[in-house]
């Protein structure tokens, strides 16, 4: 069964809609399906040590796959030795490769 | 010999506004070099993304030049993502919604640009391993 990428851009400290996809990641995940949440833009602003984003930690702590991109990650000056633990550093070929394998792929 | 991958994407933003366009554009480029087809269904803004009619502009705040400016053309983007796609034995299937086209007078698009229908995005979709829609919100 595919399984589901979901794609957050907004800044979690500005946006409502960054916590909901964050839940319906753990939804997803309670419902028996792969879930795997991918960061990018504003997005990335979470996993920076020392933030605090409770949504994301039950996300972390589900084991659902985070994956923050790279490249939004440079232009914020935030260095892959500052993301929190749970948070993998992944290029945007992520987001293309689950999708070749039939992925659902969302975008908030 | 190993399957085709073909990706969908739908882009909704117009040129020039925001971070998705970047994003979006990345996302092509990465499916690309990997030598998947690649679908993308332009429509509201969207379809401005490749006007052919974009100029580059000098920058008079900041004293420069056309040239010294080089600012970016989402234009050239897009051509430059088809002569990767040639490059890397891919196709880039980009599809204009044409009433969003007519509805802002940006006919004139670049080389390998087509007009199309939500028809097509259905499509797209139905012939793709997945299809990601890209909104403005």
């Amino acid at each position: 069964m595919p399984g589901y990428l979901l794609i957050e851009s907004h800044d979690p400290f500005e946006s409502m809609g960054a916590a909901r996809t964050c839940e319906l990641a753990v939804q997803l995940r309670a419902a028996g399906h792969d879930v795997a949440l991918f960061l990018v833009q504003n997005g990335v602003l979470a996993v920076r040590g020392g933030a605090r984003h409770v949504e994301l930690d039950k996300v972390i702590g589900t084991k659902i796959e985070v994956l923050a991109d790279d490249f939004s990650l440079r232009e914020r000056g935030i260095p892959s030795a500052a993301v929190i633990g749970g948070v993998r550093v992944a290029p945007i070929d992520s987001v293309v490769e689950r999708m070749a394998a039939g992925w659902n792929a969302l975008w908030h | 010999m190993a399957t085709k991958h073909t990706l969908t994407f739908v882009l909704m933003d117009a040129p020039f506004e925001s971070a998705r366009t970047t994003t979006a554009f990345r996302l092509l480029h990465a499916a690309l070099d990997r030598g998947y087809d690649v679908n993308v269904f332009a429509y509201e803004g969207a379809v401005a993304l490749a006007f052919a009619k974009q100029a580059q502009h000098p920058n008079a705040v900041h004293g420069r030049d056309v040239a010294q400016e080089d600012h970016p053309l989402s234009k050239n983007w897009i051509a430059a993502l088809m002569a990767h796609a040639r490059e890397r034995g891919a196709d880039l299937n980009w599809v204009n919604c044409g009433l969003c086209v007519d509805e802002r007078g940006v006919g004139e698009a670049i080389e390998g640009v087509r007009r199309g229908s939500p028809a097509d995005c259905w499509k797209m979709a139905q012939q793709s391993n997945a299809t990601l829609v890209i909104p403005t919100k």
